[in-house]
C-alpha cells in the first residue's frame, strides 16, 4: 500500500538533499537561462530591450540561410530517421535467431558509434573528395565522377554516414525488442498457417512499439549532431544542399546575433516537442491497442 | 520442414552480415591499418587529396591521378607514431585537452546523476513526475537549443573561453538522470521496503542497496558520456577560441594539416582509448542502451 501513503515531510526532505546537486545545475545551466532565450527572443537587444512582439521570428524566418538550414536539418531528420529505422530493423531481424558470431556481429555494428568524428573524417575525404577513391573506381569502371561533397549528392553521403554511425545504438534497442515477444505466440501463429509477412505485422511489428518510439526519438536527436561530420569533411561553408541549422547558430554565434540565435533556439524547441509529444502519444495509443 | 525460400534466405544471410560488418568497421580498419603506413607512401596514395602534381622525381612518391586505397601497407613502420609522440608536442597538448575536458563530465555526471536518479526512481515528494518531464524534454533538445542558454549562463558566469563553459553543462545533462533513473527504477521496492522496516532511513538505504546495485549503470552511463563527450565538436567551436585550448575533437585536422603521413597514425592514437574503453565495456554500453529504451 505504499503508493497510497502522501510523501512524508522527511522523504520530501530526503529528496530534496539527493535531487539539490541535479536540479541546482539544471536550473542554472539548462531552465532559467532558457527562460532567459524566450525573453530575449521578443525583445529587440539583450540590454533594457524593447518588447517587439514577433519582430525577430518573422526577420529569422524571412532570413534566406535560416530558411535554408532549418529545412535541411529538418529534411535531414525526415529522410535520415526513415532510412536508419529501416536499416537497423532489418538488421535485427537478421541477427535475431541464434547464429554463429552473432555477438561478433554486434561488435563490428557497435563499433561506429564510438569512434569520434575527427578520427575518421580522413576516410571520408579520401572516399568522396573528386580525386577520392570512390570516383576513381568510377573511373576505372568507365563512369562518369561525381561531385559527392559539392552537389546534392552530398545530402545522400551524409545519410550514408549517418546511417553508418548510429545503426549499432538502433540495433540494440531492437534486438532487445525482440528478444521480449514470446517465441510462443509466434510458434502458435505459425502451427496457424500465418507466413513470415503475416506473423511480422501482427506480433513482431506491435511488440516492437515501445522500443521503435524510443529508436525515433533517440534518432532525432542523433540526426541533428550530423553536423560534426559535416563539419570535419566539409568545413564551415559547406555546400547548400548540407548546410545544416548548426552551421546556421555558429554564423549567428560569430556576429551575436541574439534576435536571431534566441528566436532560432525556441523555434527549434517547439518543433522538437511537438515531434516528441506527436510520438508519445502515438506510442500510448499503439500501447493501449495491443493490451486492450 | 523447411521451404526452399527459408534455405535461400539462410544461406544469404551470412554472407550479407559479413559483407555489411564489413563496411561498418571499413573506415576504421583503414584508419589503423594506414597508421602503419611510410610517409612515402601515403604521399603516393593520398597525394591526390592535395592536388600534387604528377611530375616529381621520386616515382614511387608520385602521387596516383586519384586516391588510390590500400587496406595493408607495403612495409609497416612505426615511425609515424613516433613522429607523432615525439615531434608533435601539440598532439599531446590537444590530447590532454580532451581528457582535460572529458573525464570530470564523465566523473560528476555520473554522480550527480546517480543521486538524482534515486529521488526520481524511490522517492516520492510533490511535483516528481512533472519536474522529470522537463529533463526528459531537455535531454531531447539538441545543441542548437542548449547552446544558446549555455551561451548565456557562461558569459553571465564569466566562463567563456574556459573549460567550466563546457564541462558545467556537461556535468548537468539531463540524460545522465534520466540513464540512471532506469537502472535504479530496477531495484526491487521489496529490498528497499525491508531495510526501512529496519528502521534504515533513504540515506542508508541508498548506500547499501541501491549504490552496489547500479553499479552496471554507472559503467554503462560513463562509457556513453565518455563516447559522446570525447567526440564534442559543438561545444569547443563556440566556446574556446584559442587554438590550443581546444580538444582534439575539433583539432585533430588542424595540426595535421599538409602532413598527411602522421594524420592517421594520430587519429589511431586519438581513437584508441575509446575504442579500448568500448570493447572491455561492451556489455555495460550495451546494457545502457537497451534500458534507455525500456519504460520506467
Amino acid at each position: 500500500m505504499r503508493k497510497l501513503r502522501s510523501p512524508s515531510v522527511r522523504e520530501s526532505a530526503a529528496a530534496l538533499t539527493f535531487l539539490g546537486p541535479s536540479l541546482a545545475g539544471f536550473l542554472l545551466f539548462y531552465l532559467i537561462p532558457f527562460g532567459a532565450v524566450v525573453y530575449y527572443s521578443f525583445v529587440d537587444t539583450p540590454i533594457q530591450g524593447r518588447f517587439v512582439g514577433m519582430d525577430n521570428y518573422r526577420q529569422l524566418w524571412d532570413s534566406a540561410s535560416f530558411r535554408k538550414a532549418f529545412g535541411n536539418s529538418l529534411a535531414f531528420a525526415g529522410v535520415g530517421v526513415p532510412v536508419l529505422f529501416a536499416a537497423s530493423l532489418g538488421l535485427a531481424l537478421l541477427l535475431n535467431k541464434a547464429m554463429p558470431l552473432r555477438r561478433t556481429f554486434r561488435t563490428l555494428f557497435l563499433l561506429p558509434l564510438v569512434v569520434p568524428v575527427a578520427s575518421i573524417a580522413l576516410v571520408w575525404q579520401a572516399l568522396f573528395h573528386w580525386e577520392g577513391a570512390i570516383n576513381g573506381f568510377a573511373a576505372s569502371a568507365g563512369a562518369d565522377p561525381v561531385d559527392w561533397m559539392n552537389g546534392r549528392w552530398s545530402f545522400a553521403v551524409m545519410t550514408a554516414v549517418y546511417v553508418w554511425r548510429n545503426v549499432g545504438y538502433n540495433l540494440v534497442l531492437f534486438l532487445a525488442g525482440l528478444a521480449n515477444i514470446p517465441a510462443e505466440q509466434l510458434e502458435a501463429a505459425s502451427i496457424d498457417g500465418a507466413g513470415p509477412w503475416r506473423r511480422f505485422r501482427s506480433i513482431v511489428w506491435p511488440g516492437l512499439a515501445p522500443v521503435s518510439f524510443f529508436a525515433v526519438v533517440m534518432s532525432i536527436v542523433s540526426s541533428f549532431k550530423v553536423f560534426r561530420e559535416t563539419y570535419m569533411v566539409a568545413g564551415a561553408y559547406p555546400h547548400d544542399a548540407i548546410y545544416t541549422l548548426q552551421h546556421f547558430m555558429n554564423n549567428q554565434f560569430q556576429s551575436l546575433d541574439y534576435p536571431k540565435l534566441t528566436s532560432a533556439a525556441v523555434l527549434l524547441a517547439l518543433v522538437i516537442g511537438a515531434a516528441v509529444s506527436i510520438l508519445f502519444r502515438a506510442e500510448r495509443r499503439a500501447r493501449e491497442a495491443s493490451e486492450g | 520442414m523447411k521451404s526452399a525460400a527459408n534455405r535461400i534466405a539462410a544461406a544469404v544471410k551470412l554472407p550479407l552480415l559479413c559483407l555489411l560488418a564489413v563496411i561498418a568497421i571499413f573506415p576504421i580498419v583503414l584508419t589503423v591499418t594506414n597508421a602503419f603506413m611510410s610517409e612515402r607512401e601515403i604521399a603516393h596514395h593520398y597525394g591526390a587529396l592535395d592536388g600534387a602534381d604528377a611530375d616529381g622525381g621520386d616515382a614511387a612518391a608520385m602521387p596516383t591521378d586519384r586516391v588510390s586505397i590500400r587496406l595493408v601497407p607495403e612495409r609497416a613502420t612505426l615511425k609515424p607514431f613516433g613522429d607523432v609522440l615525439i615531434f608533435m608536442p601539440k598532439f599531446l597538448l590537444l590530447f590532454w585537452n580532451s581528457v582535460r575536458l572529458t573525464l570530470p563530465i564523465v566523473a560528476l555526471q555520473t554522480a550527480v546523476g546517480t543521486l538524482a536518479a534515486y529521488a526520481f526512481a524511490k522517492l516520492r515528494f510533490p511535483g516528481r513526475d512533472k519536474l522529470f518531464f522537463l529533463y526528459l524534454l531537455t535531454m531531447l533538445m539538441p545543441f542548437q537549443v542548449t547552446l544558446v542558454p549555455n551561451y548565456i549562463v557562461a558569459e553571465k558566469l564569466g566562463l567563456l573561453n574556459s573549460y567550466g563553459a563546457i564541462v558545467w553543462p556537461g556535468v548537468f545533462a539531463a540524460f545522465g538522470v534520466f540513464l540512471m533513473r532506469q537502472f535504479v527504477s530496477g531495484v526491487p521496492d521489496a529490498y528497499l521496503e525491508a531495510v526501512r522496516i529496519d528502521g534504515a532511513g533513504p540515506f542508508r538505504a541508498f548506500r547499501y542497496i541501491v549504490l552496489p546495485l547500479v553499479r552496471p549503470g554507472m559503467a554503462a552511463l560513463m562509457l556513453l558520456a565518455f563516447v559522446d563527450n570525447w567526440n564534442m565538436v559543438e561545444q569547443p567551436l563556440l566556446f574556446l577560441t584559442e587554438p590550443f585550448r581546444q580538444p582534439l575533437s575539433v583539432y585533430l585536422a588542424r595540426i595535421t594539416e599538409g602532413e598527411r603521413g602522421v594524420a592517421f597514425a594520430s587519429s589511431t592514437l586519438y581513437m584508441a582509448p575509446i575504442v579500448l574503453l568500448f570493447l572491455y565495456g561492451e556489455d555495460h554500453l550495451v546494457e545502457g542502451i537497451q534500458r534507455s529504451g525500456v519504460k520506467g
